[in-house]
């Protein structure tokens, strides 16, 4: 199974209110996925010329991180600690702070790279989770989520989705992939991608970033994928700009959509989405297989 | 007098809901019943007994009026996955749209859906009768052994793939057939059932206009011939 959810705000007036609407949405969604959850969080965009580089690292000293950042990078590294994770940022290229974190000792464990996107993700229930990275709190013009029974591989953190696809792009999935040793495979000995587990979903991640690499867009990545993707899955797929969701043309993972004036929103089913605000105005519909759904600022 | 009661789902969990409406204290349920803030929620109403009223006000989770017999249930809103799934008799009404396997292996009873029912609506359907007013997505009538399912708007693809002896009926396109399934003449009595059902359901169509789908019966036995396609 697993629990997939998305919420982007149109009207700007309810952004500061981005966490306290999206919460109640992941918890909703415990049934589906209980093991572990994360979420991808679109706040605001780090001042021109800095990177943002959200890292893992239970247990670390985040004061002497920065410090060090800053000294061995030659440059103020400023570190945001939220639980187990931190947020970087600094005026390098994203790669150059990437390739630091994960050659430090201890290394950090990457978890986003861009300019917006911060992800966090751990094992536990949802509501455990989201009140442990403060999720409620949060603000922002959207964000994606996911609550996890994994199938495929290890309960792990790692495992844990949402997945970074490259910069500030995230995928969430539900369901399961069949083709994915070959296509990791593939991708790792031919096109030089990085993965850092098992897990079928982070394929489809490495996947999205390989033909956005090759400069296909989001939708065209995806549509892509419905040829060279094999198994079943509901996609959520962050950008900096909004959301896109894809469901496989057999269409056996659910998903449902639904809009107002005021935000685009989807969940695995529709109680994830029944607490929005004017829901009972609300266009409500069931995606249809095979076909790129997309939203965000135009 | 009839009675009507009101049941809100914020302050009653789903399973008193249903001990209520099954009438598990022994008694025989009578009466008719608004279901209030069903906000998605999964299995309202199943397992119904008794010939008593539901009227759901809102959006309803998988399972709604599974297994029903007898009662009249409304989903005054969208139903989830496997809406009136093993019906034996009855009616649930679906004012909105349906998500997959809507009516799935039911025995008896009327399934009609206002809006649209996504992919394998009347799968294994074994009796039920099933009017939808929109369209209905792939692999609709899947396997569907028995009763009638009645298409107002378009049917997606791979429709009747393997079906038996359920008459299917679809007024707009179908985008492609499933394997054995063959559209076969239409005749007076055909018509009339369109129209029957139609009345029942309350829509408004020209039943003269639909096309009828059925078994081409090749499926039905193993034949030796087949045997190198296995």
């Amino acid at each position: 199974m697993c629990g997939i959810v998305g919420l982007y705000l149109k009207n700007p007036d309810l952004r500061n209110r981005l966490g306290s609407l999206f919460a109640p949405m992941l918890t909703e969604m415990t049934e589906r996925g209980p093991d572990s959850a994360g979420l991808a969080v679109y706040r605001d965009q780090a001042p021109a010329g800095r990177v943002r580089v959200t890292v893992r690292a239970p247990g670390v000293d985040w004061h002497a991180t920065g410090e060090r950042a800053s000294a061995e990078l030659g440059t103020p590294v400023t570190v945001t600690p939220m639980a187990t994770h931190a947020v970087l940022e600094a005026a390098v290229s994203g790669e150059a702070l990437r390739d630091w974190a994960e050659a430090g000792d201890p290394p950090l464990r990457v978890t986003s790279s861009g300019t917006t996107l911060e992800i966090y993700k751990e094992i536990g229930l949802p509501a455990a989770v989201l009140e442990r990275f403060g999720v409620p709190q949060m603000s922002g013009t959207h964000m994606i989520g996911h609550t996890r029974m994994a199938t495929e591989s290890a309960v792990t953190t790692e495992g844990a989705h949402p997945f970074n696809t490259g910069d500030d792009l995230c995928l969430v999935h539900n369901g399961s992939l069949s083709n994915h040793h070959r296509l990791r495979d593939w991708l790792r000995d031919h096109q030089g991608l990085r993965f850092q587990t098992e897990n079928d979903s982070e394929v489809a991640a490495g996947y999205l970033t390989w033909r956005l690499m090759q400069g296909a867009t989001i939708a065209e990545a995806l549509e892509a994928g419905l040829r060279d993707l094999d198994g079943f899955y509901t996609f959520a797929v962050g950008t900096r700009d909004g959301f896109s969701v894809l469901r496989d043309p057999i269409a056996c993972k659910p998903a449902v959509m639904a809009e107002t004036d005021d935000w685009v929103a989807m969940a695995s089913e529709f109680r994830a989405l029944a607490r929005l605000p004017s829901v009972d105005d609300a266009v409500v519909w069931e995606p249809r297989p095979g076909q790129v759904y997309s939203w965000g600022r135009a | 007098m009839s009675t009507r009661e009101e049941i809100d789902l914020d302050a009653v969990p789903v399973r008193r809901l249903n001990r209520l409406l099954q009438g598990r204290d022994g008694t025989r349920q009578a009466g008719s019943f608004d279901v209030r803030n069903p906000r998605g929620r999964h299995a309202l109403a199943a397992g119904l007994v008794d010939p008593i009223d539901v009227v759901i006000h809102g959006h309803a989770g998988y399972y709604c009026a599974g297994m029903n017999q007898q009662a009249r249930v409304t989903v005054a809103g969208n139903a989830g996955t496997g809406v009136a799934e093993n019906m034996m008799s009855g009616e649930v009404r679906v004012h909105g749209d349906a998500s997959q396997s809507a009516g799935a292996a039911a025995w008896g009873g009327l399934l009609t859906i206002g809006g649209d029912a996504s992919a394998r609506c009347g799968i294994s359907m074994k009796g039920i009768e099933i009017v939808v007013g929109g369209s209905v997505g792939h692999m609709t009538g899947f396997m569907a052994q028995a009763g009638c399912l009645v298409v107002c708007g378009d049917a997606g693809a791979a429709f009747g793939d393997s079906l038996y002896e359920a008459e299917l009926y679809v007024l707009g396109k179908v985008e492609s057939l499933g394997a054995d399934c063959v559209e076969k003449d239409m005749d007076d009595r055909h018509v009339a059932r369109i129209e029957d059902l139609l009345g029942r359901a309350g829509f408004a169509a020209d039943a003269g206009a639909f096309r009828r789908y059925g078994s081409a019966r090749q499926l039905y036995h193993f034949r030796i011939d087949n045997a190198a396609a296995y």
